[in-house]
Formats: C-alpha cells, sequence, structure tokens
C-alpha cells in the first residue's frame, strides 16, 4: 500500500489536551508594563455590586506552554501550505505572504476607524484602489466595500435590488434561485424579505431560458445565478436571459464566488449582470484562516450605486478622499464602520502583485480543472458534459455500485495526503465529487492527485472496505458526529469535585 | 509570475494531454463577444518589495506619530507578539472551514477553546464560534430573540453604539421587525421608567449594552426582572470586552453579544474583528452561527467537529437560522491565544490598569477649568465629559499637538453639542494622559 501513496507518509505528531486542563494557580504567561498611575480601588471605583474577583476557571499556563499548545494543535490541521486543496466552490489558493506582512504595518493595523480623515489619506487610498481596480474587473460602474463576507454581500446586493423597485413604487414579491446555488442564496433572499422560488435546471444543468420566459412575472424582484455554474459550467444564456428579467423590470444578481474562472477573460457587467458579490477570500487569495475572516465587496450597475451602504468614500477637492454618510436612499449599513479593511488591504496586495496579468492565474485555474478532468474521466462518472471551466463536477456513480460513495472517495483521499473536493454539492449531481484545483497547483501536484484519485477508483472495485473505513492515518477516526448533535457538548468544564462525583 | 508554479513549456504540455491546441479553446464556451481583447488596465505587476514600499507610503499618510483617546467601540490593547506567531502558521492560516474534522482538528479543539473562554468571560452556558462583528452579533441576538419569542418589537437603547444600531435597522426593515428605541437617564443609564411604558407584551427583546456607549456601567438585574415579567428577553451587547476581567459577568441576560476586538486584535481601521452570541443551553437551538463540539470516534478516541449544522443555510437553505457562512476563525483563534496568554491574572490586571488610567484621566481632565464629566454613573475605561465650546474645534486643535481627541458624540446624539467621549486603555502612559490635559487647557484658553 505504501508504494501508491506517494505525497504523504506517517509521522508522528503529539498529543495535547485542553489548554484548561494544563493550567494551575498562579503560573502566566505575560507581564504588563507596571502602573505608571495611583492605583485605584475596584470596589470603590465601580462600587462593590459590580465588582468581579476574577474569571473562574480562567487558563493559568506560561508562554512556553502556550506556543507549544496551539502549535501541537496546528500539526493536526491540513492546509494550503501543505499542498492541493480541491475543495470546488472554496477556490483555496496560494496566500501571498507579504499580503499578511503589509497588512500588519504600523500605519495600516494600528489606525482607528474615528480617526480624522486627514489621517487616514493612506487608508482611503488603499480603499480607493481597491474599488478602481473592483470596478476594472467587474465591468462595474459602482461598489461597496463594507460586506464582511459573501453570505452578507449578497444580502447587500439583494437589498440594493429591494431599494430600487421600492423606488419604483414596489418592492415585488420573490426571487428566483437555480436549484444548482449555493445554500447561503435562499437563506439570504428570506432576510431580505424576499419569498424564493426554485428554479429547475436544464438537462444540460443550465438554466432553462424558455422555462425562464414563463417564471418571470412582474413578482420577480430579481434571479440569483452563479456564472460558472456550480457545475463549473459557463452559463452561455447569461445575456438573454439579462435581457428576459430587464424586459420585465426585474434584474440579474450574480454570485461571484467563481470568479476564479472569469478574471481577465470576461466581465459580468458586459455579460448584462446588474450586481453581484466578489468574495475576496476566494478569487483574491485573503486567507480562509480556517473559517474566516472574509470580505464580500459588492459590485452594480449605475442603476443601484445611490442605494449603497453608507459611509460612501467620495473625492474632494485636489485628490483628498472622504467618507461621507448622508446619503437619503441608503439601504444603511451592514456592519459597523468601513468593512472588512485587513482583508482589503490584502485582496489590493494580491491584485497589484499580479495587474493585468491575473489573467494568466485564470487561465492556468481552467488549464488545471481540465487536466484533471482529462485524466480522471472514465474512471469517474462526469454526469454533464459540458466543457468546465475552473472546477470539475463527477459524481460517485460508479462506486456506488460497490457501496462507495462520495464521501468515501474524500476520507480516502486524506490518506494519499490531501485535501478532500467538496462532496455531495451541488444538489442537482446525486453524490458529487466538486473538484477545484486552483492556479497554485503545480503539473506535479495535479499528477499527484489524478494518481491519488485513479488509485482509489481501484480501490473501491477491488477492496470497497478499504475505502469505506477511512481515513486510516489521522490521530482519528471518523468521529461520531450523530451523537454531537444529540447530546452537544460545546464546552469546556471543570470536574466536579470528588465528593460530588461520588454522588 | 511568482506565485504561479509552471513553466510555459508544461503549460503546453498540459494542452496536448488535454487535446486542445491553445488556451483559448479551454474558454471557448464564452461567446467570442464578451470575451475581453484587451489586458485589463490594472496597476502593477509589483515586486514584493514594491508591494511593501506601496503600503509603506500608504501608512505614512496615516496617524502614525499620535496618540489616540479614541474608543467608541474600537480600542487599543497590548498584544503579545506570540499571538501573531502563532494565527500566521499556514496550517491555522490556509485551511478551510473544518467541515473534514479528521484533518482539521487543530481548528476545531481552538473553536472549542475559545467557545469555553467566551462562556467563562460571559457568564453563559453557551457561544457560538464567532460572528462577523459586535454589530452583526447585536442584530443576530435580536433575530434570535423574535424566534423565541414569536413576537416582533425590539426595544434597542439609544446608548447601543450608533452603528450597532443602523445594523439592527438595516436587517428589521425587511423582516417585519419593529424597533423603539428607549433614552437615557440623567445619569447615562438606561431610563427604566421610559422602559417600563414601553413594556408590552409584543416585546421580544430589549438590547441594551454594558459598559454602553457614553462608557457607563448598566445595572442589568433590574432591567431583566422588568424585561421578564413582560415575558421578554434580555440581549446585552458588549463592545469592550476587557470589562468582563473586572465587571460581573452578564448573567442576567438571557442573549449577550460581544465583540472580541479587544482580545489580540488591532484596531486595523474597522475590521476584521470577532463577534460573538451566547446564551442559555435551552437557546442553543435557536443560535446563529458555527458551533463546534466534543465528540469521539469508534475507538473512543475525544475530537471535535462542527454540530447542529441543522440549523445553518447549507442543510435548511431558505429555513435556515441565519444567512450566514462563514465565522471568524482566525480573529476567534488570536483571541483564544490572546487571552490564554494574559491567563486569568494577566487579564483581571490589564482591566485593572484600564480603569486605574481611566480614573486617573478624569481627574486630570476634571482639573482644566470649564470640564465636567457629564454622567455620573460608574465607567470602565471610557468616560463622558462635556467641554465649555465644540468638541470639533478643540480636537483640531489638539491635532497641532500630535492628539488624536476624543470621540464627538454630537454626531450620532445631536442633543450632546458639546460632549465627547473619552477612552484612555493600558497603552495610554501617564505623560500622554498629562500632556493631553495640558493641551485641553491650552485649547480652551484659545479666543474663540
Amino acid at each position: 500500500m505504501a508504494d501508491k501513496i506517494k505525497k504523504a507518509t506517517r509521522h508522528t505528531n503529539q498529543n495535547e489536551g485542553l489548554i484548561f486542563e494544563k493550567s494551575s494557580p498562579g503560573k502566566r504567561a505575560f507581564d504588563l508594563p507596571p502602573l505608571d498611575v495611583p492605583a485605584t480601588d475596584p470596589a470603590k471605583a465601580l462600587g462593590a455590586h459590580y465588582r468581579r474577583d476574577g474569571v473562574e476557571d480562567f487558563p493559568e499556563v506560561s508562554e512556553i506552554e502556550v506556543i507549544r499548545h496551539f502549535t501541537r494543535l496546528s500539526t493536526w490541521n491540513y492546509a494550503i501550505d501543505l499542498g492541493m486543496y480541491p475543495l470546488g466552490s472554496c477556490t483555496m489558493k496560494y496566500n501571498p505572504r507579504v499580503n499578511e506582512f503589509v497588512a500588519r504595518l504600523d500605519g495600516i493595523a494600528t489606525e482607528h476607524p474615528y480617526q480624522p480623515q486627514e489621517l487616514s489619506q493612506g487608508c482611503l487610498k488603499i480603499l480607493r484602489l481597491l474599488e478602481q481596480c473592483l470596478l476594472e474587473i467587474t465591468g462595474m460602474d459602482a461598489v461597496t466595500l463594507q460586506p464582511a463576507a459573501g453570505a452578507q454581500g449578497e444580502l447587500t446586493g439583494l437589498l440594493l435590488i429591494r431599494a430600487h423597485h421600492t423606488k419604483n413604487g414596489n418592492p415585488r414579491k420573490k426571487v428566483l434561485i437555480p436549484d444548482s446555488a449555493h445554500g447561503t442564496n435562499p437563506a439570504t433572499a428570506v432576510i431580505a424579505g424576499y419569498e424564493v422560488e426554485n428554479i429547475k435546471s436544464g438537462s444540460n444543468g443550465q438554466v432553462d431560458v424558455a422555462a425562464l420566459r414563463d417564471l418571470v412575472t412582474p413578482d420577480v424582484a430579481a434571479l440569483m445565478i452563479t456564472n460558472p455554474s456550480t457545475l463549473g459550467v459557463f452559463e452561455q444564456h447569461i445575456p438573454e436571459i439579462a435581457e428576459i428579467l430587464h424586459a420585465k423590470g426585474a434584474l440579474l444578481y450574480m454570485d461571484g464566488a467563481n470568479m476564479n474562472a472569469l478574471t481577465g477573460i470576461t466581465r459580468p457587467g458586459d455579460l448584462g449582470v446588474d450586481v453581484m458579490h466578489i468574495n475576496l477570500h476566494k478569487t483574491f487569495s485573503t486567507p480562509h484562516g480556517g473559517g474566516g475572516p472574509g470580505a464580500g465587496p459588492v459590485a452594480m450597475k449605475k442603476l443601484l450605486e445611490a442605494y449603497r451602504p453608507f459611509p460612501i468614500l467620495v473625492e474632494r477637492e485636489a485628490g483628498r478622499l472622504a467618507l461621507e454618510s448622508v446619503r437619503p436612499d441608503s439601504i444603511g449599513k451592514v456592519k459597523a464602520f468601513t468593512g472588512n479593511f485587513g482583508v482589503l488591504v490584502r485582496a489590493l496586495a494580491y491584485i497589484l502583485a499580479y495587474g493585468p496579468g491575473v489573467r494568466q492565474a485564470t487561465e492556468d485555474a481552467v488549464l488545471n480543472a481540465n487536466y484533471i478532468r482529462k485524466h480522471l474521466e472514465g474512471a469517474y462518472d462526469l454526469p454533464y458534459s459540458l466543457p468546465s471551466m475552473h472546477e470539475v463536477v463527477f459524481s460517485d456513480a460508479h462506486q456506488r455500485k460497490n457501496g462507495v460513495n462520495t464521501m468515501d472517495i474524500a476520507k480516502r483521499l486524506i490518506d494519499y495526503g490531501f485535501h478532500p473536493y467538496t462532496t455531495a454539492f451541488p444538489l442537482i449531481v446525486h453524490g458529487a465529487l466538486m473538484i477545484e484545483p486552483t492556479e497554485s497547483e503545480s503539473r506535479e501536484e495535479c499528477d499527484l492527485f489524478i494518481d491519488a484519485m485513479r488509485s482509489i477508483a481501484e480501490e473501491a472495485a477491488r477492496n470497497p472496505e478499504l475505502v469505506k473505513t477511512a481515513p486510516h492515518t489521522t490521530r482519528v477516526g471518523r468521529l461520531d458526529e450523530t451523537g454531537a448533535a444529540r447530546k452537544p457538548v460545546l464546552r469546556w468544564k471543570p470536574l466536579p469535585p470528588r465528593s460530588e462525583a461520588a454522588d | 509570475m511568482r506565485y504561479l508554479p509552471k513553466s510555459p513549456t508544461e503549460r503546453q504540455d498540459m494542452l496536448a494531454a488535454i487535446g486542445v491546441k491553445s488556451i483559448d479553446d479551454l474558454f471557448a464556451s464564452i461567446p467570442e463577444r464578451y470575451r475581453l481583447r484587451e489586458a485589463l488596465q490594472l496597476p502593477g505587476p509589483l515586486s514584493e518589495a514594491e508591494v511593501i514600499d506601496f503600503f509603506k507610503a500608504r501608512a505614512s499618510e496615516n496617524s502614525v506619530g499620535y496618540t489616540s483617546f479614541l474608543g467608541a467601540g474600537v480600542y487599543h490593547h497590548l498584544r503579545s507578539v506570540v499571538t501573531d506567531a502563532i494565527i500566521q502558521r499556514g496550517e491555522f492560516l490556509t485551511s478551510y472551514t473544518p467541515y473534514q474534522a479528521e484533518i482539521s482538528q487543530g481548528t476545531l479543539q481552538a473553536i472549542f477553546e475559545f467557545q469555553t473562554l467566551m462562556c467563562q468571560l460571559t457568564g453563559q452556558e453557551v457561544a457560538n464560534a464567532s460572528m462577523y462583528d459586535g454589530s452583526t452579533a447585536a442584530t443576530e441576538a435580536v433575530l434570535m430573540a423574535e424566534r423565541l419569542t414569536g413576537r416582533s418589537r425590539v426595544l434597542v437603547a439609544r446608548s447601543v453604539h450608533p452603528e450597532y444600531r443602523e445594523v439592527l435597522k438595516t436587517y428589521a426593515r425587511n423582516s417585519g421587525l419593529r424597533v423603539d428605541e428607549i433614552p437615557y437617564a440623567a445619569n447615562g443609564t438606561l431610563d427604566r421608567q421610559a422602559l417600563q411604558s414601553a413594556l408590552k407584551d409584543d416585546v421580544a427583546v430589549l438590547l441594551v449594552q454594558s459598559p454602553n456607549f457614553f462608557g457607563v456601567i448598566e445595572s442589568l438585574a433590574p432591567l431583566a426582572e422588568a424585561v421578564h415579567a413582560s415575558g421578554a428577553l434580555l440581549a446585552v451587547a458588549i463592545t469592550e470586552g476587557l470589562s468582563l476581567g473586572l465587571l460581573k459577568p452578564p448573567c442576567e441576560a438571557d442573549i449577550v453579544a460581544l465583540e472580541a476586538q479587544s482580545f489580540g486584535l488591532p484596531p486595523s481601521y474597522g475590521g476584521p474583528f470577532a463577534g460573538v452570541v451566547a446564551s442559555k443551553e435551552k437557546f442553543v437551538r435557536q443560535m446563529p452561527g458555527r458551533l463546534a463540539g466534543q465528540t469521539a470516534d469508534a475507538e473512543g478516541r475525544r475530537g471535535f467537529c462542527l454540530t447542529l449544522a441543522t440549523r445553518e443555510q447549507h442543510i435548511r437553505r431558505e429555513k435556515a437560522t441565519s444567512n450566514i457562512c462563514t465565522n471568524q476563525a482566525l480573529c476567534a483563534l488570536a483571541a483564544t491565544v490572546h487571552l490564554t496568554l494574559l491567563g486569568k491574572e494577566g487579564l483581571r490586571e490589564m482591566a485593572h490598569q484600564n480603569l486605574c488610567k481611566a480614573q486617573f484621566a478624569l481627574a486630570e481632565l476634571e482639573k482644566v477649568p470649564g470640564m465636567r464629566r457629564a454622567f455620573d454613573a460608574p465607567f470602565f475605561n471610557e468616560f463622558t465629559v462635556e467641554l465649555p465650546r465644540s468638541v470639533k474645534l478643540v480636537n483640531a486643535y489638539l491635532l497641532r499637538d500630535k492628539i488624536v481627541g476624543p470621540f464627538v458624540l454630537g454626531q450620532p446624539y445631536p442633543e450632546l453639542t458639546k460632549h465627547a467621549l473619552v477612552c484612555v486603555t493600558e497603552t495610554t502612559p501617564r505623560t500622554e494622559i498629562e500632556r493631553f490635559a495640558a493641551s485641553l487647557r491650552k485649547a480652551l484658553e484659545q479666543p474663540l
């Protein structure tokens, strides 16, 4: 077995308990400079009623223990820095280290959102330049950088649409969402006050244009479309879809999660899209950090500009920049302050490093996806044969015959030294394997992945048990998730004193 | 391009293996007339050194070299270099949401520890794995209360952070919630009489902040009593988490919405931070956001996984408790490392230093002729003063001495025309507090 697995090998990693279990009274890992003003008695200043004696059971450890604790934990994670992370729809690409460096500079990380604007021109210039870059990339007219993540970008976009319709006399009732869409789309539409109408994909996985024509009534506020779709396929009829919507006064929202397939090649604004969000933590390489922070700027056509969340970045005389809050038609604020500024800094650093050459990244991402598709076709079922862009979606139809499903294959991939692809999404493919390599993978890494996937396909045929019980090399095996949900243990608690425990 | 790991020959070989002649063939599904013929008009490409130079130049156009007395929801606190060293480890920085538990135990255990720390600090029984920030956490707390009570009227103290109230209004506008504001009393705390008359049986929740936006500590027990008597819930927002090192935790609250920025996250011009929703165990199934839970594998080894996902959008779609997909995992990790470093003693000592410095600053400012403390309820590290003239003009004067003056309250509170919110933390040296008082004295001596 060992020679089949080329990328990974076993190595010892350390056991480590919870930090609370290492705690011992009187240890500390941080010293403050001495207090240089008279000490106040908290009971006197606050009143005994408000005073707290100390947080019960808070950890008490030394600095080396903190370092070891978190370093040990870190070694239990897989990461892009270790290898390919082919999660479809998540765009796990290299996160350049210089972006981390510049976001931490004095004068960048240290700045307070309420400091005078004349002392914030550097921050505002960063925001301005990022706005300009995103407008050029998307072909849109205006942008807001405020939303904290993709889902909040979606909400902002739908609120803009709602404000537009309301201004024209009627907010309308429904948002159309293809059944291939991300789960955030319908959840967001509800928060924006809309009913969701799911629309079935056509037999080729694309939006059925003829059917759409009948669905777009004067009740429809917008269609939320993902392009390329979650099948990794370009929606060829998107200009026509836009026309159908516009003819009825409805708008076209584009989920920009898959912008990594389009950057530098085509622009949503030119395709008839009215508003879209951009996941900076996907296409523009800001680190996922184990699940955030992200940023989800929203780019839009002129007709939505007046409704943007405040504050708005404006240019004053002599190139001075300012944030303006008085906007009568604005949808309001979706997040405090000016957005996830530190994330925006990293995205701009990424764009500046590439410049117009960002097109090469898109090309390489599409090249990698098609290379993998070519080599896995046959070994895995390809439910839709339309050309792939930045990701390819297989199904587990061949392996299911032997009782092996997409989750089993994914778990087995861990033993081969890879992070799994996205499993069981999109919902329109039964047992989906959604693979997005991104441009960050060398040919060598793609080849290793292909070998691993082919080898697992063989195992699934010859020794399905091996695959179904994977992973075999991780520090914990498959976890009892049902048990975790049935009797949730969501925090550590100290053991009860012995006498109580005996009761 | 240095980030791309392919040579031109490798690209050619890969195209040949796919069976196409040129890369353009792979984009054939995009109608020809929509394909860009020219390169995007973007600045760059820049080398690493040039990227650094660009951002250093921007940094120099900001406030480096100034001493700040701003707080108002974003605080300057000491941070150990250890925190950044840990969160920049690639295994934490460059991993995804821990859906594949077997190879994400590091992130999952850290989240579990974060949830525990947040429970300990807030005196609540469960806490989520974090949300975007304090403002969205406060909004989600209100929406949670709406789900729990089935009522649709929301009372919000006017002394809640103005931007938090703005965000709440944006979310409430289309979800059928009615938001009414409750005024503050003469001492800066919530006006209890106004609360009593607003409390009807359609009220889902009262949202207060403590210490509130004026820096004043709210007395939560009587508020909880009044609110509960009418069948509503009490939600407490906390913008200055460090206060919990010295103040009684808000155990009386049904839901707590905390901003964790003070725990090791730099101000960063407003984000990214981390919000937290904490609550009682019995309400957990209506909580928004991710949760990590303890479980075991088939051999009984302890492990952690994301749990109760049936509340979330990727399972429930339009019936989810929230549309939130991401949390602020790396920010939550920073907070976990920071709080672990501080530990029980360090947290208390840091909080105590804030209290002492703020008390000292108030005493210094009260010596300046014409300066007056505005609200007399107890405070932590922020307090409100009334000046004899416009705060804006005074702040403009302070800038000449390289001092960023206090927050101007007149903007969000038109009735507080000459009021300023002063913040002092452990990072403000005594000499700077004295210089601030002296500069203020000079400013007020200037002819109008």
